[in-house]
């Protein structure tokens, strides 16, 4: 008589839907100051893509120039990286997706990257609707160049130095609502289950993302008199809604209160639940929406979470009607025509 | 492309009736407009019919930068001997322009002819011309054209006056404006009745006093009448261009524009749905981002634009070169600096796009000289950006651009679609790794992966900062020299790719002329001119690309004195050679410059040739 002995199981590593582990969705170590705002973005956007099961290398991760734009170097490193030029993120990105529309791309920018020398960009790729998720990792303030304002600073922010900001910031959620982005939010670093379903969402959702993420710089704009601090962002940060994330993998039989609850079907099937906290919040009204942040601005509120969905709007792949395989790796019997069309082409010319 | 193959076999004879020795296909018509005023069609009729009547023609558009309202030249040149270039004599006038008639007037040689609106009353301005003034609106009445449309019908009254004084084949004008309005009869008829009241006006009305006719000849036969920026157009639809991005600009919206039309003809596929993707973009800045992403992620991608464009797409531009990224840029170049004269011709964007961006950055530049070669060097320049990976420019001009060139038909693309070395995932399963940036057949030419490659090992970080092998962050000083050396020599690796000049001559001559683009064609001219006025031979080099190649060198080193000619104030060519040449061989480089504006014309080049050498008319 044979004893099989009893060997312990190894202990499985946990993997997502597609087999992988968290592992597979790690990036280079990261090379920014240690606390910064955009190490907690890179790790909620790492745990979203590995929770949500995308395949790594179907992902393109698209960057300008800063602090913020290095970071994709810090998450991801399986998927395809394109670090451009400061501010022009948004056209490589559109020209990409447009090579192939069957990828995923993310783009991480910064407030200077997106609403100063990129402002030209932003607005037209919120305005095409491109599908893609567009992530501004924003602090207020320039880091690499040591500590000046961005267009993002707030009227009456002090830098170090004790200079006062006195313009008034772009909102870039309320100009990406109006330019026709068709997810916009605004959160926190801090905020993890808000980001995390935020990005959740952000995955499902096809059209323009565009978060608006709070990410303190520890260096040169978390002193007090900053409005972009973890000790500010604390006091002041007023979510107009709980977020909620159903995936389309899971079981979405959660009941939800339908008179307090917002819930938006996106298009891979999950969905959005968003339980209002603010009386006059409609994710699906524009003019609502826009309403809400200008009235934050006068209460001096940052207002977070979604403040518009809308997922009826095509996105720009959609409306140039291409084939349905990426443009880039079409035969060529299918790009380049025919002796016969050059010998027509040639007869109308004699 | 070399001599125009357009040998005379019988030279028209002519009996003039009137006594007056006739001058037979050789002459220029110049028709003075407002621009907006529609006359396009009617020059571009007479351009043809005279083409279809086997007659070697050039027809050039003098515009203002405006919509309507300021004067604009057409002028047609007509040469049995297949001159095509800008000849700066006007020997028959169409005064259509009130504004400008009395200058035009006094601009033409003697003996010349003036077709006008007799309501302009210009025969008393000089003796030495003829005139032939013509009642227009009355003209354009009689086709009962509405009020509404007469101005459009009035041009279509001097094709019809022109044909009959110059004897143009009435035939070949009818088949030319059915033709032309080939989708709307309505159109053609009425057009066509203002041609017949413009011809029977003048056989009944005028007597033919000036030398100018047409006559039949084969010279034509099998060629074609077509635009550089369309044959541009056409070469991107066959190199199997897949993402088209632009900013309207001119000289070079047509590029596009025609583009566009090609495509929606010819690159919809049976289910409805293109193989392309066309996108305006928001500025040029924007243009070349996406031409570069989409050329990133595997598209062929391309943009046209012009100098301005140019000067914003310099930062992308780097990029494109340092982080070895494939795209096309079609520069149709006008004048500058800066807005300077928008719709004039120039080749002044030579220097500025070799080391386009900041940092040692080099880019290959194709220089078509042809309407042909736009099409030919469109084709190759996507081969070349994804053999090379790096952004291919394409310097056209206004000149050649927007012109209306005769040219042998274009030949079908031989040469597969070549889309460099590119690794699948089945070829990273058997590598050992993949380094973006190692230089593995020692051409300096890496292997690149695309987005979307379904392997582990397939994904790297692509980046405009320092970078080694592996394409990783780096500020180490070899690592940076290393890979900037190897850029180096991918440009050597260039000249073995890139269309080599062209010679023409027997290379025997002491003197030696170098041109590039659509200088052609006044330099094919003015060789001519020097051989027969002045006895004077020359051997010809045409560059057709750059960097420069072995057979440069050889050609100044064979001549004693080398002419570059060139359109812009600079001597760029010549600069750029300086760079390359041996220091014994500068010294032989002489620069013939023509920056007004204007095509440049054979005349401008046989005299500073001609003076220089001594050489006696």
């Amino acid at each position: 008589m044979s004893t099989t002995p009893v060997t312990p199981q190894p202990p499985q590593p946990k993997t997502n839907r597609i087999g992988l582990q968290i592992l597979d969705y790690r990036g280079g170590k990261t090379t920014l100051c240690a606390g910064c705002g955009h190490n907690a973005i890179s790790e909620r956007i790492t745990e979203a893509f590995y929770e949500m099961g995308v395949q790594p290398e179907r992902v393109m991760k698209m960057s300008g120039i800063g602090c913020s734009s290095k970071s994709p170097a810090y998450f991801m490193s399986r998927s395809f990286s394109f670090n451009s030029v400061h501010g022009r993120m948004p056209s490589v990105a559109t020209g990409a997706l447009l090579a192939n529309k069957t990828m995923r791309s993310i783009g991480i920018s910064g407030d200077g990257d997106t609403a100063s020398i990129g402002m030209g960009q932003f607005v037209h790729l919120m305005r095409r609707n491109l599908p893609m998720i567009y992530i501004i990792e924003d602090n207020g303030v320039y880091g690499l160049t040591k500590g000046q304002f961005s267009a993002t600073a707030d009227i009456g922010s002090k830098l170090k130095s004790g200079v006062i900001n006195d313009l008034p910031a772009i909102d870039t959620c309320a100009l990406a609502i109006q330019m026709g982005a068709t997810f916009v939010g605004r959160s926190f670093s801090g905020d993890k289950k808000q980001l995390s379903a935020m990005l959740k969402a952000a995955i499902a959702h096809k059209g323009t993302v565009m978060l608006d993420v709070i990410s303190p710089c520890v260096t040169f704009n978390d002193h007090e008199g900053s409005t972009k601090s973890y000790k500010f962002m604390q006091g002041h940060e007023e979510p107009v809604a709980e977020v909620g994330f159903v995936s389309n993998f899971e079981d979405i039989a959660v009941e939800y209160d339908h008179d307090t609850t917002v819930d938006v079907q996106l298009h891979d099937g999950s969905h959005l639940r968003l339980r209002k906290l603010h009386e006059d919040y409609d994710p699906t009204d524009k003019a609502r929406a826009m309403n809400l942040l200008m009235e934050a601005h006068a209460n001096e509120e940052v207002l977070t979470g979604v403040f518009y969905v809308n997922t009826q709007k095509p996105d720009f792949t959609e409306m140039l009607n291409m084939v349905d395989e990426p443009l880039a790796t079409l035969s060529p019997e299918r790009v380049r025509p025919s002796r016969e069309v050059l010998a027509e082409i040639m007869a109308e010319h004699g | 492309m070399t001599t125009p193959e357009l040998v005379v076999q019988d030279q028209p004879t002519s009996s003039p009736a009137s006594g007056i020795q006739q001058v037979v296909n050789d002459f220029s018509i110049q028709i003075a407009t407002v621009n907006g005023s529609g006359s396009q069609s009617a020059n571009s009729v007479l351009l043809r019919s005279i083409f279809r009547m086997g007659v070697p023609v050039g027809g050039k558009n003098l515009f203002p930068s405006n919509i309507a309202g300021l004067p604009t030249w057409y002028t047609i040149r007509v040469s049995k001997n297949g001159w095509v270039a800008r000849k700066t004599d006007i020997d028959v006038l169409i005064a259509m322009n009130a504004e400008t008639a009395q200058q035009d007037v006094l601009s033409l040689g003697a003996g010349g002819a003036v077709i006008y609106d007799q309501s302009l009353k210009l025969d008393h301005s000089r003796a030495d011309l003829t005139y032939y003034p013509v009642p227009f609106d009355q003209l354009a009445a009689s086709t009962g054209a509405e009020a509404k449309i007469r101005k459009l019908v009035k041009n279509m009254v001097y094709v019809g006056v022109a044909a009959q004084l110059l004897s143009i084949d009435m035939e070949w004008v009818e088949k030319t404006v059915r033709k032309q309005f080939a989708k709307k009869v309505k159109a053609a008829e009425l057009n066509l009745s203002a041609v017949r009241a413009g011809f029977d006006y003048a056989a009944s009305s005028l007597t033919k006093q000036d030398p100018y006719v047409v006559e039949p000849m084969s010279a034509t036969q099998g060629k074609i009448i077509i635009d550089g920026n369309e044959s541009a157009a056409m070469g991107a639809m066959f190199a199997g261009v897949t993402v088209v991005t632009w900013y309207p600009i001119t000289p070079s919206s047509s590029v596009v524009e025609d583009l566009i039309e090609y495509m929606k003809e010819y690159r919809i596929e049976p289910d409805g749905k293109a193989s392309f993707a066309i996108v305006q973009a928001e500025d040029e800045l924007a243009a070349i981002g996406m031409v570069l992403g989409a050329g990133w992620a595997g598209a062929r991608s391309m943009t046209a634009t012009s100098g301005p464009g140019i000067s914003l797409m310099a930062e992308f531009a780097g990029l494109g070169y340092y982080a070895e990224i494939p795209g096309v840029i079609f520069d149709v170049q006008r004048t500058g600096p800066s807005t300077g004269l928008p719709t004039r011709t120039s080749q002044g964007d030579l220097t500025f796009i070799a080391g386009l961006s900041h940092g040692d950055t080099k880019h290959v530049m194709l220089i078509p000289g042809s309407v042909k070669e736009c099409f030919e060097f469109a084709t190759e320049a996507f081969n070349l950006a994804e053999q090379l990976q790096t952004p291919i420019f394409v310097l056209s001009d206004l000149d050649l651009g927007m012109n209306n060139w005769m040219s042998e038909p274009f030949e079908y693309p031989e040469k597969p679609i070549d889309r460099g070395k590119v690794l699948d995932a089945q070829q990273l399963k058997e590598l050992s790794g993949f380094a973006r940036y190692k230089d593995v057949d020692g051409d300096a030419i890496p292997y690149r992966t695309l987005p979307g490659t379904d392997h582990p090992d397939a994904a790297y970080f692509t980046r405009g900062t320092g970078h080694n092998e592996k394409a990783q962050y780096t500020e180490r000083p070899d690592d940076y020299e290393n890979n900037m050396q190897r850029l180096a020599r991918k440009f050597e690796t260039a000249k073995t790719l890139v269309p080599k000049p062209i010679v023409e001559g027997k290379g025997r001559q002491k003197v030696g002329i170098i041109a590039f683009g659509s200088s052609h064609w006044a330099v094919i001219e003015g060789r001519d001119q020097l051989e027969r006025e002045s006895k004077l031979g020359t051997d010809y080099l045409r560059i057709r690309a750059y960097p420069f190649t072995q057979e440069i060198h050889d050609f100044v080193a064979q001549h004693e004195r080398v002419y570059v000619v060139e359109q812009n104030r600079d001597s760029q060519m010549l600069n750029l050679l300086k760079v390359d040449l041996d220091p014994a061989q500068v010294v032989k480089l002489r620069s013939v410059l023509h920056f007004n504006g204007l095509p440049i014309d054979a005349r401008s080049i046989t005299t500073v040739i001609a003076a220089q050498e001594g050489a006696v008319k």
